[in-house]
């Protein structure tokens, strides 16, 4: 349907190209979550694997900073329409955590949780084979509160809710299980090309 | 995150639709009401948004979400405050070029956490900053009709008096039972007794809690983001339980 009027502004084909549909490029970064920004302190934090509703492994900060530390530089996409290109950051492979935990991926689907109650789910194919890590610095930099420090899970391939905030484990289940915002109306799966924002998009 | 009747799970999948400007009215010199009537009308909760899609003749499309500022009660039509933001691609053309009749492609409702039903019940917290007073207006107008009986108390945050959006309407509001209304000039001395002249800061918060005969069931929080995140700082250390407060930011 042509909106009378609308002209739009194109980005260069360059840009247009790396923006999946319905978005737009932005240079800053915006902040978007559903509470209060928690401050967790690093003597507080830990991460822990679970498979089903058993823990089978977990870390606090000093022995997490010990595991393999990658780079991934990618573009990240936000649900909301904005998009940045070419964020970088450090953290741990999941396939790194799993190696360190002695498994591989035991189940199809995962939930991350969160300090501050925040779950989301992803299958867990989505997650190995080096396409997600628990990412701990931010352009060169820790994570800062509002952008999910201490850290937060990294899935750039999905819409950016999935990159959870605050993330304190990663739970592996047999059954995809929505998490907070996928029980509001947001898509299961949320792939930024297919459009997937919203539940039966 | 807890939360309190705000039904996870029974979101209807919302689609592009059609819809027709009915009416514009400006509020301010910065934001106006397009007054979008569906093809199939929708039914919203107060604190929703809803997504808009403009598409120009050569299939390129642009979007952006807009909370809805009128009651559920007040539909079909669905009020989006559009604040106009400089080099605004979406906000230029509706407040340059949309007009009454125009066709807009409109997708809700949507957020299913941003929301308060009557049923929920109070006392009820609201804090805006510019146009984050939106989707509590939503709420406001949804508590006047339904449960006017909720004690609410709102802090409102703007440059000035004149980019108060709704102002009228809150100032009419304010005082009647069970609601207590605040703003906090930003740029302009304040102009009635209970209002703030400076960005909001925690004795201000508190002021607006003492207001309330106990704490919020829930306090809904709306602004830029450093507003939000001074304001629900403010609201921790008052000892407002976190999972009580309820954040939506947008930029930075």
């Amino acid at each position: 349907m042509v909106t009378r009027g609308f002209g739009g502004r194109r980005p260069p084909r360059e840009q247009a190209e790396r923006l999946p549909p319905g978005q737009y490029l932005t240079e800053d970064f915006p902040v978007l979550s559903a509470g209060p920004t928690p401050q967790v302190r690093l003597e507080d934090w830990s991460f822990t694997l679970k498979v089903g509703p058993k823990p089978v492994a977990e870390w606090d900060w000093e022995a997490f900073n010990r595991l393999p530390i990658s780079r991934m530089t990618r573009d990240i996409h936000c649900v909301t329409a904005w998009s940045k290109f070419d964020t970088s950051w450090e953290g741990v492979l999941v396939d790194d955590i799993l190696a360190e935990a002695g498994i591989e991926a035991p189940k199809p689907y995962t939930l991350a949780h969160c300090f501050d109650g925040y779950t989301t789910n992803v299958p867990t194919a989505d997650l190995v084979g080096g396409k997600a890590m628990v990412a701990i610095r931010f352009e060169g930099e820790p994570i800062s509160p509002d952008h999910g420090g201490p850290a937060r899970l990294l899935v750039p391939h999905l819409y950016f809710w999935k990159s959870a905030k605050w993330i304190d484990g990663l739970q592996f289940i047999d059954q995809d299980t929505a998490g907070f915002w996928e029980l509001r109306g947001y898509h299961l799966y949320g792939d930024p090309w297919r459009e997937q924002r919203y539940t039966d998009d | 995150m807890t939360d309190g009747g705000a039904e996870p799970g029974t979101v209807r999948a919302a689609r592009w639709q059609p819809s027709t400007i009915k009416r514009i009215v400006r509020q301010t010199p910065r934001v106006t009401s397009f007054f979008l009537l569906p093809r199939t009308p929708f039914v919203w909760r107060a604190g929703q948004h809803a997504d808009v899609r403009l598409t120009a003749p050569d299939g390129y499309t642009a979007q952006r979400s807009y909370s809805i500022a009128g009651a559920p009660e007040a539909g079909p039509e669905v009020e989006l405050a559009v604040e106009r933001l400089e080099d605004g691609e979406v906000s230029s053309f509706f407040h340059d070029v949309a007009a009454v009749g125009d066709e807009i492609e409109i997708k809700g409702p949507l957020g299913g956490h941003f929301v308060w039903n009557a049923a929920d019940g109070g006392p009820l917290l609201l804090i805006g900053g510019g146009s984050g007073v939106v989707p509590l207006m939503s709420m406001l107008r949804h508590r006047a009709e339904r449960a006017a009986h909720v004690p609410v108390a709102m802090l409102y945050s703007a440059r000035a008096w004149d980019e108060i959006i709704f102002r009228d309407e809150l100032l009419d509001l304010d005082g009647k039972v069970g609601l207590s209304l605040a703003f906090a000039l930003t740029r302009e001395p304040a102009r009635r007794s209970q209002d703030f002249s400076r960005r909001i800061d925690p004795p201000m918060v508190a002021a607006v809690l003492a207001a309330l005969s106990e704490g919020p069931r829930l306090a809904f929080v709306c602004g830029a983001n450093r507003f939000v995140s001074a304001a629900s700082d403010a609201l921790i250390a008052a000892g407002i339980d976190p999972q009580r407060i309820r954040t939506e930011r947008y930029g930075q």
